[in-house]
């Protein structure tokens, strides 16, 4: 291809400095009240801080139990990514693979709960999960496999939806193929399917991942003192007597860290993922 | 389409017809365990929220909500009726929701096409810019708009640094975070939240765009703003239809943001559905009301969606 | 396929609401162990966890009985209780707001303190009266009793009024004297500190002055009248804080305690009107409880007829337990403890609060003049928030609107008595009846 024109290539700079900027500035601010004493944190905004403090950091640890939050969080986004993903793969492979009475319908019901407005089913929710438990004692209420299970449908239909894409692209002579060989529509799905299909996988499990870790509307509802998540955890530094922002920034930061390093590591998967999955839809 | 699996070796009837009747019911046994996730966070709930609609449920019936009165469609009466200020509050939260997430959409879109266009050249220092660009969406919502709250206070935050102390815009202090510059501060901050999101998905929809048609383009002599027009925003018809819609109604549905920015009481300028119906039920114990309004707000996404997919699905066939 | 689809739906709702119809079981706890969530009262859940523990175990140690306390922030504290409401599944023993009783009272599912009730926990009158009128609707037995009590006071700056020769106001004409006096915004210095985008802040600050004014928010059988010329009056009161140019037009959008009280310690405000925990955060934002003195809230002089100088709510925390608690003896054997002189000296002292036993104020940590200033207020200048079910309501409708005309007078434009009205009329619309 030809180089672009020079008017070409100072737009682009211009604009790809006005949007860092615009990315930039809150992380400045986040990074810059971490480091403050609590007082300066409410005073006027000055661009450099006036004195470096790493309190906060060591302060964040004792206000509220934030390693038990981060322990949460890490186990129920977990597993919420990786149940999602299992089940959106068999999903998207039969519906893939398959024309069956009941797809589209299936399709179309999984689509529309995005649209659910989440105020509408958080009540219902919690009751079901109550009297589930008293039925069957299944603690679904107050427990991380309650929020396994609520998070690991919220991603499902994009994960659903975008696998289908995915799988649609790999052509299906190599499952046939399989099939020939004699592996079941489940050793092709594994053998052949899957490789070929992983950024996709990857893609759709960072989503997961995402969703789970920065929830809060039901977090703050269906979790107890012993599993409260992150999301909702950062509202303690909130209490009766003070607000502790700089504890609060630096929490968040620490907090981010490993989603923001997965996220950027698999970023490459991610695009690759969506290309396909995309695309396609 | 129905491209056979069932691979039938004629060999031996019987077992090829176990397999065939095998084989119809097993794209079913994949998808029972998705189902019974959705049924049972989302489908049955629903349900029992659409019901919920059709009952008096308050503090007073709260405890035996079971038991609650039917109330028929008295609550939707409440929540639909103009002339009530109920009605009224509805109606204004309904349309500066719609201008908000609009407004959001095509911003983000706009947004995350320049970028998406301006990183698709190798450079230097493109991996480092796409990976930034991403971060926003990767951030905890809740860290990232309190953060957007402190810059927005009208005496100690940055925004009124940058517009009154350092380049002197006004010499009036603005308020964002009450009055109707509130407004524009939840879109604002809307935006920083799921622009990434459209760079992203808009960055893998230009890598499946092949080389050869730009520089088929290019034969023809077309520009760099032909060739955005004639290759690339066709080519992305099909990410767009999509990728129009999720933001849509990820902005429209969100709670969040609003309630993080504002608390339980946003002010009248961005009082936006989630919040509003949050208010309804769970601040003033009115479940009845409130799943109404959340029905209410649901027919008109199904509504929306479907119209939407349709008319986009039809351009996009006559496009290809 | 889509009639069985169907039929499988139904059969799944049906299962999930004829299992909710039959809930009724209580709490999990057996004879020996009572559940308690605790309201957040100090600078962490933890701080409030390690001041809550030494009394716990004195507790099991006293009567066997173990208790497992969860501190529960604000934010979620309501949300929580209103889904065990909901479920029949809480806690045994609980802290609740004490604007939140009567509402609670009517879903039925907190316990009843009819007089038998009551006698279990010391009787009505081991409790200060003011303390016991905000436990649930009058002329029914009251659904909770008060455990810490708080109250409104005017704290100002002794150093910023010694120094403009000004002592503490004692009538509202004075304190808006005072404020302008010590108005200075070039050295961004402002007379008074308020909490203009707090909605609960509004309705309380609505609540006294309209009382003030000589209105009542319910007329007869509770109907609402949030558009009296009274009403209209104490609003106009409150708003035009900020239309008269003592206060900085900033403070509309506070939402924090803290936003304010930082601003009285740097020495920004020289008056704020707050509770008495705001005692607790002057202190960690650097000021001392001498720098300071507090005095009632002052009232329009002379108060108009029907009038009377109520200068605070009768604010504070109520503690209570769950109707189907499993261990309802025990729960109030609980209640009794922590409502006793003793456990109130340690607990309210730790947490800032005011006892709400009168035994607990012989304790010297209660006689000095800061705690002096606000038992008189809450004996003698408080009324309870209205012990309606529909407070929460109340609370909303009026304090979004005072928000609402508060943002309106910040950006310059002062509402006048029609703007007012017309905000407030609209309120009053939104007001379900009855009650």
């Amino acid at each position: 291809m030809r180089r672009d024109p020079a008017w070409v290539r100072a737009v682009r700079i211009f604009v790809l400095v006005v949007l860092t900027l615009f990315v930039v500035v809150p992380l400045y601010v986040m990074l810059e009240s971490s480091v403050k004493p609590l007082r300066d944190v409410q005073g006027v905004f000055t661009i450099w801080p006036s004195t470096i403090t790493f309190q906060p950091f060591i302060d964040m640890w004792r206000t509220v139990p934030l390693a038990q939050y981060f322990t949460n969080s890490l186990w129920i986004s977990l597993g919420a990514s990786i149940c999602s993903v299992l089940l959106a793969i068999l999903a998207a492979y039969a519906l893939s693979r398959y024309r069956f009475r009941g797809r589209d319908g299936f399709l179309t019901m999984v689509l529309s709960t995005q649209m659910l407005p989440g105020i509408l089913f958080l009540l219902p929710l919690f009751l079901i999960y109550v009297n589930l438990d008293r039925a069957t004692g299944l603690h679904l209420f107050g427990s991380r496999l309650g929020l396994v299970i609520t998070y690991l449908t919220f991603s499902l239909p994009f994960s659903i939806w975008l696998l289908v894409g995915y799988f649609d692209s790999i052509p299906r002579e190599l499952d046939e193929a399989a099939l020939v060989d004699g592996s079941g529509p489940l050793g092709a799905l594994l053998r052949v399917v899957l490789p070929a299909a992983l950024p996709g996988v990857v893609a759709v499990t960072i989503y997961a991942f995402m969703t789970s870790w920065t929830e809060l509307l039901f977090a703050s509802v269906l979790t107890t003192s012993d599993t409260r998540t992150l999301a909702v955890g950062l509202q303690g530094y909130a209490t009766q007597a003070n607000v502790y922002w700089n504890q609060v920034m630096a929490a968040s930061l620490v907090v981010s860290i490993p989603v923001v390093v997965g996220f950027l590591l698999m970023q490459k998967a991610l695009v690759r993922g969506l290309t396909a999955g995309a695309v396609k839809a | 389409m129905t491209s056979t699996l069932s691979r039938p070796s004629r060999v031996n009837p019987p077992s090829a017809e176990r397999r065939r009747r095998a084989v119809k019911w097993f794209p079913y046994l994949l998808l029972v365990p998705a189902l019974l996730a959705e049924l049972l966070v989302h489908v049955i709930p629903m349900l029992v929220g659409i019901w919920m609609s059709f009952q008096q449920i308050t503090q007073f019936t709260l405890r035996n909500w079971t038991r609650s009165p039917f109330t028929g469609l008295n609550n939707f009466k409440l929540a639909a009726t103009l002339s009530s200020p109920v009605g009224q509050q509805l109606l204004h939260s309904f349309l500066i929701t719609i201008a908000y997430a609009a407004i959001a959409v095509v911003v983000s879109w706009v947004l995350g096409l320049t970028a998406a266009v301006a990183l698709q050249k190798p450079f230097p220092g493109r991996g480092v810019l796409r990976a930034l660009f991403l971060v926003p969406f990767a951030l905890p919502v809740f860290t990232a708009v309190i953060t957007w709250r402190f810059m927005l206070e009208r005496d100690t935050g940055i925004v009124n640094w940058l517009l009154v102390d350092v380049l002197g815009v006004t010499d009036d202090r603005p308020f964002w975070l009450v009055g109707p510059n509130s407004f524009i501060s939840i879109t604002v901050v809307m935006i920083w939240r799921i622009w990434p999101y459209a760079f992203l998905t808009i960055t893998a929809g230009l890598q499946s765009i092949p080389d050869e048609l730009y520089e088929a383009a290019e034969m023809d002599g077309a520009g760099p703003w032909q060739k955005l027009r004639r290759v690339t925003l066709p080519m992305l018809r099909p990410v767009n239809r999509v990728l129009v819609l999720v933001l849509f109604l990820w902005s429209f549905n969100d709670f969040t943001v609003p309630y993080t920015l504002f608390g339980a009481s946003a002010p009248p300028q961005a009082d936006v559905l989630s919040v509003h119906i949050y208010q309804s039920s769970f601040v003033t114990w009115n479940f009845g009301l409130g799943s109404a309004m959340s029905v209410l707000v649901l027919l008109f996404l199904l509504v929306v969606s479907l119209i939407y997919m349709g008319i986009s699905g039809r351009r996009t066939r006559n496009a290809t | 396929m889509r009639s069985s689809k169907t039929a499988a739906v139904v059969a799944a709702l049906s299962l999930v609401v004829g299992i909710s119809a039959g809930c009724s079981s209580g709490s999990s706890s057996s004879s020996n162990t009572l559940t308690y969530w605790a309201s957040n009262q100090s600078t962490s859940l933890d701080a409030d966890k390690q001041i809550l523990q030494p009394e716990l175990d004195k507790f099991q140690q006293q009567t066997g009985i173990h208790v497992n306390v969860e501190v529960i922030p604000w934010p979620d504290l309501l949300n929580r209780i209103l889904a065990a409401t909901t479920s029949g599944q809480g806690p045994d023993v609980l802290n609740i707001g004490n604007t939140w009783a009567a509402s609670l009272q009517a879903t039925g599912a907190l316990a009843q303190f009819d007089d038998a009730t009551l006698a279990k926990v010391g009787g009505r009158d081991k409790f200060i009266a003011s303390g016991m009128a905000a436990t649930g609707a009058p002329g029914q037995p009251p659904a909770a009793v008060p455990l810490y009590g708080l109250a409104y006071g005017l704290f100002y700056n002794k150093k910023m009024f010694a120094d403009a020769g000004l002592t503490p106001p004692t009538t509202w004409q004075q304190l808006l004297d005072d404020a302008r006096r010590l108005t200075d915004p070039a050295k961004s210095q402002w007379g008074l500190g308020i909490e203009g985008a707090s909605y609960t802040e509004g309705a309380h600050f609505a609540f006294m002055f309209n009382r003030q004014n000589g209105g009542q928010p319910f007329g007869p059988g509770n109907k609402p009248q949030f558009d009296s010329p009274q009403m209209v009056a104490g609003v106009k009161q409150y708003v035009d804080l900020i239309s008269s140019g003592v206060v900085n037009p900033s403070d509309a959008e506070h939402v924090n305690d803290t936003d304010m009280d930082g601003e009285f310690a740097s020495g920004k405000a020289a008056m704020i009107m707050q509770q008495n925990n705001a005692t607790a955060t002057l202190k960690s934002d650097g000021m001392t409880e001498d720098q300071y003195g507090v005095v009632p809230i002052p009232a329009i002089d002379p108060v108009p007829a029907g009038g009377a100088p109520v200068s605070s709510i009768v604010a504070g925390i109520d503690m209570t337990a769950f109707a189907n608690s499993q261990n309802l003896d025990g729960a109030l054997k609980f209640i009794n403890f922590m409502t006793s002189p003793d456990e109130q000296k340690i607990l309210n002292s730790a947490f800032g609060s005011l006892p709400v036993v009168p035994d607990a104020y012989s304790d010297p940590r209660f006689s000095t003049p800061l705690i002096g200033a606000f038992r008189q207020v809450l004996a003698n200048r408080a009324e309870p928030m209205p012990q309606i079910a529909q407070e929460s309501q109340f609370e909303t409708l009026i304090g979004n609107a005072v928000k609402d005309l508060m943002a309106q007078a910040a950006s310059g434009q002062k509402p006048d008595d029609n703007a007012i009205k017309a905000r407030l009329t609209t309120a009053n619309q939104q007001m379900p009846a009855g009650g």
